[in-house]
């Protein structure tokens, strides 16, 4: 078992024929992912290196069954696509695509609720799951391993980098997953450390958070109250100073709000071991694990 | 990027906002005769900059229309604002409001953001005005209404009549309210801001009037309003800053002397906290994103050498789309180009590594290649301080 993805799923790419649609589709595939389709309108018919190629995510479905979507597709016109994978009856949309104006995923995530589907993203590296061998993301899936600890981040590499850590302590990971670095993305920590209480195959959870907006609070709430499983946390950005983004769209400290320092507190008081030093996340999980 | 008062008074006003009589001025002459054909008693001087808490640092004067307006407007501009918020090299003003002095009957709060949480675009009310809304916000939450926006429906109008009847029960003030709040947040969605922001409103006798206004527009919706890139005032911003956005990488400005260059912003901020976990104070944020280039490394390797304030540079990749010999490729031109002068420590990890790893060292540049993170964090953070001695 896994969260969200698994050997089951289909995965189709919007985008397929751009230079990272391609690129990325071949190394899910490569993974294990069970790639079965691609979209660019005006290319349906042709297919990138085996994978076929449809017209609209409509037709996609209809041929292939597909319930999952990843999406490449430049920030100035993704909100159509995200829409579009909704309307055709995709269940997961995970979107990478960086730069999307916060007004466009807000009202995109409106239809992407009301019609009862999920969202990662924008501005995720996207989701993996070792143990099903389903990648549907950009994260180098060589780095991960089968295993029992879930990971949920807002960042990419520093989620690469944790990983990395795990697996070299002997950890393997049953799903890992970025939320995406925007103000506003589709699932939250709040949501996944639900589904990785109810799946039994997470023993623990990472959770890798960042300062600005109050994600990381809401997170410490549930894990006070509802929640049985060691966490881990590791929170960057306690040098940042105030009123500068960080990188990361969503990541700025506005009026003394969303600085690491509350959220580091807020885990703490739920429970949560919150670690200082990121190049020692790896044995610090060995340990709560052990 | 964010608009000047003036700019955001202006945009408002075109809307129906109705907003003090004023005008923009350039030097103390403009101010005195700007001040003189407002024809009021007493006029406020307010400096253009892009900071809160200008009032306390002097940057906001009232004075008399017999003063001497000249000088009194000479004093503010030309110089730099050191605010709270501007850290200690401040900002300059180039540009000076003079306005009408109104008399204040009440202040209030109006603005709008975009909820994280609920994903929707919020409507903060307020009537109590004048103070920051963060700090309403933890002090007394109980004062502030809010309105959420359906993304589909749009603000209705009963939402706005709703809001403007819980700040006040006079029918002419609330009339006024409602518009305003309309108003606001059509500029707000129309120009893909991040905050727009009235504070404050005012009650003067039966107008309601923008005293204040902010506008801050999100870089990301940015190339939709490329009218807009006319109102960017070049000199609010810094200028490292600014040409290392051009050249496609996310850089601040710190306070240290470590310069840094990672890749991914989350891995780019835990790396500076730990230089500052093991002692040392990082000189700069910088990512040079995932699909960096040989040159848009070397043009971030060039930035931290240009830095006169660094005294050791720290690479720390963990490559994934970024190859790590694309990495050592732009690094080794750009210390071929320069010189090495400074010490550097690069721990660098992920695709092609070996590659990477050879290039660097047939380069026989002075690099310490080091495969611990944290020990080579260390290692830099000693560096810095022995070269700190050294010169």
């Amino acid at each position: 078992m896994a969260i969200l993805v698994n050997r089951e799923s289909r995965v189709i790419c919007q985008g397929i024929t751009g230079r990272n649609g391609t690129f990325h589709s071949l190394a899910c595939r490569e993974y294990g992912t069970n790639m079965v389709g691609g979209v660019t309108p005006g290319k349906g018919g042709s297919s990138v290196e085996g994978i076929p190629v449809f017209n609209t995510v409509w037709q996609a479905v209809q041929e292939t069954g597909a319930d999952v979507s990843l999406i490449f597709i430049p920030a100035a016109h993704a909100k159509d696509p995200i829409l579009e994978a909704v309307d055709a009856g995709i269940r997961l949309i995970v979107c990478i695509t960086e730069g999307i104006p916060p007004l466009d995923t807000a009202s995109a995530l409106h239809t992407v609720r009301l019609e009862g589907r999920v969202l990662i993203g924008p501005n995720t590296p996207g989701i993996i799951s070792p143990p099903e061998g389903c990648k549907v993301g950009i994260m180098p899936g060589y780095i991960h391993k089968p295993g029992p600890v879930g990971v949920i981040s807002r960042s990419g590499t520093l989620t690469y980098e944790v990983v990395d850590q795990l697996t070299k302590n002997g950890l393997g990971q049953s799903t890992c997953l970025g939320l995406g670095g925007d103000p506003v993305v589709g699932l939250s920590f709040v949501d996944v450390l639900k589904m990785f209480r109810d799946d039994p195959k997470t023993e623990a959870v990472v959770l890798i958070g960042e300062i600005g907006g109050s994600a990381e609070e809401q997170a410490a709430e549930l894990i006070k109250n509802e929640f049985n499983k060691p966490v881990a946390a590791y929170i960057a950005g306690r040098q940042a100073p105030p009123g500068k983004r960080m990188g990361h769209a969503g990541a700025i400290i506005s009026g003394g709000s969303g600085t690491a320092q509350g959220k580091i507190q807020a885990l703490e008081s739920a429970g949560v071991t919150v670690i200082e030093n990121l190049t020692q996340v790896g044995l610090v999980v060995k340990r709560l694990l052990g | 990027m964010n608009l000047h008062e003036y700019q955001a008074k202006q945009l408002l006003a075109t809307r129906g906002v109705q907003i003090p009589k004023g005008s923009v001025c350039y030097d103390g002459l403009e101010a005195l005769i700007a001040a003189r054909a407002l024809g009021s008693e007493k006029v406020v001087l307010k400096a253009q900059v892009h900071t809160g808490g200008r009032g306390k640092a002097g940057g906001v004067a009232v004075v008399s229309a017999k003063d001497d307006i000249r000088s009194k407007a000479s004093e503010i501009i030309g110089r730099k604002l050191v605010t709270y918020q501007t850290g200690p090299d401040g900002k300059p003003v180039s540009a000076l409001l003079v306005e009408e002095f109104l008399p204040i009957d009440q202040e209030m709060y109006l603005g709008v953001v975009l909820d994280r949480n609920t994903g929707r675009v919020t409507i903060m009310a307020s009537a109590e005005g004048g103070v920051e809304i963060e700090t309403l916000a933890r002090e007394s939450p109980e004062k502030i209404v809010t309105v959420g926006v359906d993304p589909l429906r749009g603000l209705t109008p009963f939402q706005a009549r709703n809001l403007a009847y819980r700040l006040t029960q006079n029918k002419v003030l609330a009339q006024q309210m409602t518009k305003i709040a309309t108003v606001l947040y059509d500029i707000f969605v129309g120009f893909d801001c991040s905050l727009a922001e009235i504070n404050p409103l005012v009650v003067s006798g039966d107008r309601v009037l923008a005293l204040d206004a902010k506008l801050n527009l999100d870089e990301n919706g940015l190339f939709r309003h490329p009218e807009l890139e006319l109102l960017r005032d070049r000199s609010q911003e810094d200028q490292l800053e600014l040409s290392a956005n051009k050249d496609g990488l996310s850089y601040i400005k710190l306070t240290g002397n470590i310069g840094c260059i990672v890749n991914g912003a989350g891995l780019a901020m835990a790396t500076l906290d730990l230089i500052a976990l093991h002692g040392g104070s990082p000189a700069n944020f910088l990512d040079v994103g995932g699909g960096a280039s040989e040159q848009g490394v070397a043009d971030a390797m060039n930035i931290l050498l240009d830095d006169k304030r660094v005294k050791a540079v720290f690479i720390n990749i963990f490559g994934g789309i970024l190859r790590c010999d694309v990495l050592a490729r732009g690094v080794i031109r750009a210390l071929n180009e320069r010189g090495v002068a400074l010490p550097i420590v690069a721990r660098v990890e992920g695709t092609n590594i070996e590659e990477g790893r050879e290039l660097f060292e047939k380069s026989g540049l002075p690099i310490d290649m080091i495969p611990s993170l944290d020990e080579a964090a260390k290692l830099v953070v000693a560096k810095a301080k022995s070269f700190n001695k050294e010169s």
